[in-house]
């Protein structure tokens, strides 16, 4: 049986405030545990929240990054349960009047088309604590620095139909909130973390099947990884017959593993209701122009300007456009280098792939852009080969050397280019290749005749000791075995 | 209207509230004495009312994104029955 796949996300974005949203304690990453929990986030009694108004600003800048109606007047609600860290006893949340109302978000896919995923609402709320699962003699371990840590969660419609839109659905999201700098875009230290409905349906059928939600993916690896076995999942219990349970599952992406956290029967019931600490929030028009005064470029305007300014394709455009940190790296690269169809070649292959090799991020890169932009200068005016710059950009990235003129002139890198020199090798070879060249002389099929050149360039870097150019050499070749 | 033992138990364990037999039989008529109540005003005719999500005519006053506090962890855990590296201990949390 053909099944449609229907899914939805619920992103949590950590709002990169000094300050939790009720409280005026810090909430810079990695303090020693509980440093940062003052009376207000441990929930003692006699304790008021007072809300933060940056948290506020940065959630209208979401909201009308994603073309969406701003709530004027926002109300707080309690969701009770317990846990321990979760000192209330109930998160500060908002269910009825959400700040930001309906939106949407266009992603780009794969075959070029454009699909618009709708968002429901994203509302400010505050995250919990930490508890440590260590054995601490029998017992669990809080820290509850995190606590009060100023969330938005994002919740879509069930637009996506696959691992790939929901990713670049995922992807999109972080591009316009890490450009926005409401949020460090850091999911190792859980700065985004996404929740994942899925359902399935017969094709072509109306009604939505059961659903699970898979919670707390920190990685979009994870993510692609999580639907594609809760997919598999979900598709064989229906295909013998089965039903599917609506429950929560938890999925462990090292092991490639999912389990139920809990069902729909025991789910909890929140028991929610306006929270009497706080009073309505409201927000005049003056601090909505503000923030939208405020609002820097965004992935979509950057990839038109990419398109543009450095003749991008559209394909490698979306790309550089839709990570801020990636996006500013090209274009030092682009600027320094000139030839921005290389620098995109170079940021997006070696440098990408590199980055993702050793877990980094851009900002922790060991090169900078104008090192890149440098070795692009040397790439396209032709002092060196691919393999040539391969070599020196591994040289910068372990830090021999910081200098990429230096590096080729160490490595002895640099390329012969002088035709003279390059046309008496090419002469010594093919006289020492007579059988070769009178077949290749014969070949009538000029596929078959451009493979048979490949036989050629072997011998010519060995004479040149890696040295020739050898886009030159090809050319010389195909010259003088033409006659 | 009434609530049912069912209804008061399901309540309780949400709360974390231990009831014993005897009681429920006393809750069910005290807390089907405030739905009754709240029925009442339920028939209240509402309709031009907007909903109303405090009691105060008043709006939200924001702070400024500012750290003013500071670090105080030993005097709240001079008061925690249990401590260890900075942390709070409690009972075993099984996920």
């Amino acid at each position: 049986m053909q099944w449609d796949i229907v899914i939805g996300l619920e992103i949590h974005v950590q709002l990169a405030t000094q300050t939790k949203i009720f409280s005026g304690s810090s909430t810079a990453y990695g303090a020693e545990p509980n440093t940062q929990a003052n009376a207000v986030d441990l929930a003692m009694p006699g304790t008021l929240p007072v809300p933060n108004e940056q948290a506020f600003r940065y959630a209208v800048m979401f909201g009308l990054a994603v073309n969406a109606e701003i709530e004027r007047r926002s109300v707080f609600e309690r969701k009770n349960y317990f846990y321990p860290d979760l000192p209330k006893g109930y998160q500060t949340t908002q269910l009825e009047r959400p700040i930001v109302g309906p939106g949407y978000v266009d992603i780009d896919l794969a075959n070029g088309e454009t699909k618009r995923v709708r968002i429901h609402h994203a509302h400010l709320e505050e995250d919990a604590g930490k508890s440590l699962h260590e054995d601490f003699h029998g017992m669990t371990g809080i820290d509850l620095n995190r606590a009060g840590t100023p969330l938005i969660e994002v919740v879509t419609e069930p637009d996506m139909n696959n691992a790939d839109e929901a990713v670049a659905f995922a992807k999109k999201l972080h591009g316009i909130v890490t450009s926005l700098g409401i949020c460090d875009g850091d999911m190792s230290q859980g700065s985004m973390r996404f929740d994942v409905n899925i359902s399935l349906k017969p094709k072509g059928a109306d009604t939505l099947g059961t659903r699970t939600e898979t919670k707390n993916l920190n990685s979009f690896r994870f993510m692609e990884q999580a639907i594609a076995h809760e997919v598999e999942r979900q598709m064989d219990i229906l295909e013998d017959g089965g039903t599917i349970v609506q429950e929560t599952r938890l999925y462990n992406g090292d092991r490639d593993e999912s389990r139920s956290m809990r069902t729909k029967e025991e789910a909890n019931d929140y028991r929610y209701f306006p929270c009497p600490d706080l009073l309505p929030v409201e927000i005049d028009e003056a601090f909505i122009d503000e923030a939208r005064n405020s609002l820097p470029e965004l992935p979509d305007a950057r990839k038109a300007r990419f398109m543009e300014q450095y003749g991008l394709n559209d394909y490698d455009a979306s790309l550089l456009a839709s990570d801020s940190k990636l996006a500013v790296f090209f274009e030092a690269v682009a600027e320094r280098g000139k030839d921005a169809k290389l620098a995109s070649n170079w940021v997006q292959g070696e440098f990408s792939a590199r980055l993702n090799a050793e877990e980094k991020s851009v900002a922790d890169s060991p090169i900078s852009g104008a090192q890149l932009g440098d070795l692009v200068v040397r790439i396209a005016d032709n002092t060196i080969s691919s393999a040539g710059a391969k070599k020196v950009f591994e040289a910068l990235w372990t830090g021999e050397n910081d200098n990429v003129d230096a590096i080729i002139d160490a490595k002895g890198l640099k390329q012969v280019s002088d035709t003279g020199e390059l046309e008496k090798m090419v002469d010594d070879v093919l006289a020492s290749m007579p059988d070769q060249v009178a077949q290749y002389q014969q070949e009538s099929d000029p596929k078959k005749q451009k493979k048979m050149l490949g036989g050629f360039m072997g011998p010519l870097m060995k004479a040149s000791k890696g040295q020739g150019n050898p886009k030159l050499f090809n050319e010389i070749l195909v010259k003088k075995l033409g006659g | 209207m009434t609530i049912s033992r069912k209804d008061i138990e399901k309540v309780a364990v949400l709360a974390r509230i231990r009831v014993d037999e005897e009681q429920v039989s006393a809750l069910e008529k005290d807390l089907g004495n405030i739905l009754d109540l709240v029925d009442q005003l339920s028939a209240a005719d509402t309709d031009s009312v907007a909903p109303m999500a405090h009691p105060l005519d008043a709006v939200q006053r924001l702070r400024p994104d500012e750290v003013t506090e500071t670090d105080q962890r030993e005097a709240f855990q001079a008061i925690a029955p249990a401590t260890e590296n900075g942390l709070y201990l409690v009972p075993r949390v099984i996920e």
